[in-house]
């Protein structure tokens, strides 16, 4: 276990310092840089201005020396400074980061604790009404893009509540806190939960049908026995996949929500960002992500080894 | 008797009534103005900046030499009114403009304000100061100016090269603060330090800019918010529900499009909305150094397909203007006379008669119906440029053009257009000051940075210089008009029309003033307040 651990460990590593080459580089292939778009902006160009601004920001050093500048900071934990702002990085990104780990955090739990349950239910009573409702659900889950439910739940809210959920950066009430985090969260693991009904139905199915579940129900286990501690058990693993993967994928879904509950997280911001071409905050931010994406991967690949034994004595 | 007491009564009563009037229409102090921001501003130095995404939460932080009265809604010199200074006069040769400046004035650091502050400001606008701004978009504003000099603390004068009488126009746009000698330009962009009504907060990028009433504002009195909190919301969307929601008491200025100003009344009835024009020009930037345009025959035929009428009924249901490179009247000042406008070529009423002209210049200049010239119409990727570049290209179809649509990033438009590589632009003009110097030496003058298509004539080069030292307004009007014309004949930079754009603000709110022949230079805010 130790050595299947080390392993992973090792392999984080090397990713991010692959995701470091990569963000760096495609970011310098994109395009022009914070100069041009501050030129732009303003409608005219200097050149004077324009070289002596690239020199102030650095810009103008070779990549390589621009690279080594970044991950050396990185490696001291400095981040640099934003060209918009002007005010260090760190400073920028940290505030943003607790709103969307809520975010996230909230729509992963409403992923699982709603894609679990009812997908054992539409596994169970497959063939029923209930079972062609719940995959009508979440067949609509898959289909409905993010910004769309979202303004959908923003545009009912006003006609039929006379109030917009977003973002309230002092929520007083318990209403207030739920209409901040949670409207936004189930907006955006809507798609998730629908995603983890179906793995965990068809998943659920496959192992229904084994052997051992009709052992279980001769010896007399009960329902819920036999559904929850002998079948979900082994049919847990392809869902927590999913849920692993779905932690990544979530960033996407969030740009869009934030966007459009106007809420001041990583993602958004992360989009600004790019648009601004800031460096400092669009490299840093992406290695932020990664770590979370790689962490989350190996969080599934633990929770690998304590679900299914035989990977822990295989490796 | 009993009728006398009854009139008494009545009097009374009415007395009492007036007087609940002329109370309700006193403005009440306290209250927060909140207001949603279309985008992120890049800094919060409105010298820096070049969009009204800065002045907008920022101009309240300031005061100017002279300003144009932010109650009036047509900026013109009759409208301009003493700021920091308390009077200016024009030396008998009009080339030295002297302004006389407020005593007791104090920077929101509590530093005095002095002469030597309106100095340092033009000095570095100038580009004569130590200090350098990281950009400075408005230098030509003062090609004229030969220096500033301070007489003691509270005098300061603009000496001139030559008379220029427009140049108290210029300094009356929100786009002309006085900033404090002691900050720097580097400061300034994060936490600006004015003289006015409102005080810096913070201003958290993405996110929202707050200020806060200055106590000791010199104006007395004034101003009535306790604050104002601009939230930032890109999301149009979002932004216009949470306005209808109540959220918001007003939305941010002329950025209501005429379809969503239709939902905002459907919604939210008691909304006061108004749609005016902006004097924002969508024009056609065309490449005359390079073949085809470089044939003025090609260049009219372009200006002969032109159907503005159209673009406006498609784009704003009819709310636009048509007019040369002045904003039109009745919210321009220097608008040509509608007669005079129609006998442009491509301005007149029969859009046929136009096109089969057009089609006669492109069938001299070797192509037809068997033979169609092929180019691209580059625009940024954004709505407001892609939209009219869309329905050009589908004007430009009458006349054996076949367009195709090239969309650029917002990085990649300027560069690209500095370089000249492109052959039709779709592009958006934004005056800041209704005042031909401004639009002329900054859109059309040889070797302006603004004037991207390069177009350079000499003789209207001097007709720029003939009308800007005019003091006669009559007679310069008369000038102005016949450059307008000349440079629309030229196909310089063809204007396709002036879009009108609405603001909405909640019932509650008072002493707003929507400006119609600038975007720039109505957002001070010390007038506005809450009845509620």
């Amino acid at each position: 276990m130790f050595a299947y651990i080390v392993r992973r460990l090792a392999l984080m590593l090397l990713t991010l310092f692959g995701i470091s080459i990569v963000i760096f580089f495609l970011l310098r292939i994109v395009p022009g840089n914070i100069v041009d778009i501050l030129f732009a902006a303003a409608g005219y160009v200097d050149p004077a201005d324009k070289a002596n601004l690239e020199r102030q920001l650095g810009v103008d050093q070779p990549l390589v020396v621009q690279y080594l500048h970044w991950i050396g900071g990185l490696l001291h934990g400095d981040l640099g400074y934003s060209y918009v702002s002007e005010k260090p990085a760190l400073d920028e990104i940290l505030p943003r980061i607790p709103i969307t780990a809520r975010l996230a955090g909230l729509a992963l739990l409403f992923s699982a604790s709603v894609g679990i349950p009812l997908g054992v239910l539409s596994a169970v009573k497959q063939g029923s009404r209930l079972d062609y409702a719940l995959r009508v659900v979440s067949l609509s889950g898959l289909s409905l893009p993010s910004f769309w439910l979202g303004l959908l739940i923003l545009t009912a809210s006003v006609a039929m509540f006379g109030e917009i959920p977003i973002f309230n950066p002092d929520p007083k009430t318990w209403g207030e806190l739920f209409a901040t985090y949670c409207i936004p969260a189930m907006a955006v693991g809507f798609r998730s939960s629908a995603l983890t009904m179906r793995i965990t139905r068809s998943s659920m199915l496959e192992v229904l049908r084994q052997d051992y579940i009709r052992t279980a129900r001769a010896k007399g286990a009960s329902d819920a026995s036999v559904n929850f501690h002998h079948a979900l058990k082994n049919a847990i693993l392809p869902v927590i996949t999913v849920v692993g993967i779905e932690a990544a994928f979530l960033i996407g879904g969030l740009i869009v929500t934030e966007t459009v509950f106007n809420i001041p997280g990583v993602a958004r911001f992360l989009v600004e960002a790019i648009r601004w071409r800031d460096y400092p905050i669009v490299q840093n931010l992406v290695m932020l992500i990664a770590v979370v994406v790689v962490l989350a991967n190996f969080t599934v690949d633990m929770l690998y080894a304590v679900f299914d034994p035989r990977i822990r004595y295989s490796d | 008797m009993r009728s006398v007491g009854a009139l008494a009564i009545v009097m009374a009563l009415s007395m009492l009534a007036t007087g609940g009037i002329a109370l309700a229409g006193e403005p009440k102090q306290g209250g927060i103005l909140r207001i949603y921001h279309r985008d992120s501003p890049g800094s919060a130095s409105i010298h820096e900046g070049a969009t009204y995404s800065v002045n907008v939460p920022f101009m309240p932080v300031f005061n100017n030499l002279v300003i144009y009265k932010q109650d009036v809604a047509q900026n013109s010199m009759d409208s301009i009114v003493p700021d920091l200074a308390e009077s200016w006069a024009w030396s008998a040769d009009k080339k030295t403009l002297t302004f006389k400046l407020r005593q007791g004035v104090k920077w929101h650091d509590g530093k005095p304000f002095t002469s030597a502050d309106v100095k340092c400001t033009f000095d570095m606008l100038m580009g004569k100061s130590p200090q350098k701004f990281r950009q400075n978009p408005r230098k030509a504003w003062y090609e004229q100016v030969n220096d500033v000099t301070t007489n003691g603390d509270f005098e300061v004068a603009f000496n001139l090269k030559r008379p220029q009488p427009s140049l108290l126009a210029l300094l009356a746009s929100g786009y002309t603060p006085v900033y404090p000698c002691h900050v720097s330009p580097a400061e300034m962009r994060t936490h600006p330090i004015g003289t006015g009504p409102f005080k810096f907060v913070e201003f958290k990028a993405n996110e929202s800019i707050k200020l806060t009433r200055n106590p000791d504002y010199f104006k007395k009195g004034l101003p009535h918010l306790d604050g104002i909190e601009f939230t930032i919301i890109p999301n149009r969307s979002t932004a216009i529900l949470a306005f209808v929601a109540g959220k918001f008491d007003m939305t941010f200025p002329t950025e209501v499009s005429i379809p969503l100003l239709k939902d905002v009344k459907s919604q939210a009835p008691n909304a006061i909305c108004e749609v005016e024009p902006n004097n924002v020009s969508t024009n056609i930037i065309v490449n005359s150094s390079n073949p085809p345009f470089d044939n003025l025959d090609i260049r009219r035929a372009l200006a002969l397909a032109l159907d503005r009428k159209a673009f406006i009924q498609i784009l704003f249901e009819g709310q636009g203007d048509i007019g040369g490179s002045m904003l039109p009247a009745p919210a321009g000042l220097w608008s040509m006379p509608k007669e005079m406008m129609e006998q442009i070529p491509g301005y007149g009423p029969d859009i046929n008669a136009n096109r089969e002209e057009a089609k006669k210049l492109m069938q001299k200049a070797g192509y037809g119906p068997d033979k169609h010239l092929s180019v691209k119409v580059s625009t940024r990727n954004i709505p407001v440029y892609r939209d009219p570049a869309v329905i050009l290209i589908d004007q430009l179809k009458s006349i054996y053009i076949d367009a195709e649509l090239d969309v650029v990033e917002t990085a990649n438009w300027f560069p690209k257009v500095a370089r000249k590589d492109y052959a039709l632009g779709l592009n958006l003009t934004g005056n800041a000051v209704d005042d031909p110097d401004q639009s002329f030496y900054e859109n059309y003058s040889c070797g302006s940075e603004r004037n991207y298509t390069n177009y350079c004539n000499k003789d209207i080069e001097k007709l720029f210089d003939e009308q800007s030292v005019e003091t006669d307004m009559t007679k310069r009007k008369k000038l102005v008009w016949e450059i307008d014309k000349k440079l629309q004949e030229d196909v310089a930079r063809p204007i396709i029309f002036y879009a009108r754009t609405g603001t909405c603000w909640q019932p509650y709110v008072k002493g707003i003033t929507v400006m119609v022949n600038s975007s720039y230079n109505g957002y001070r805010y010390e007038d506005v307040w809450l009845d509620k």
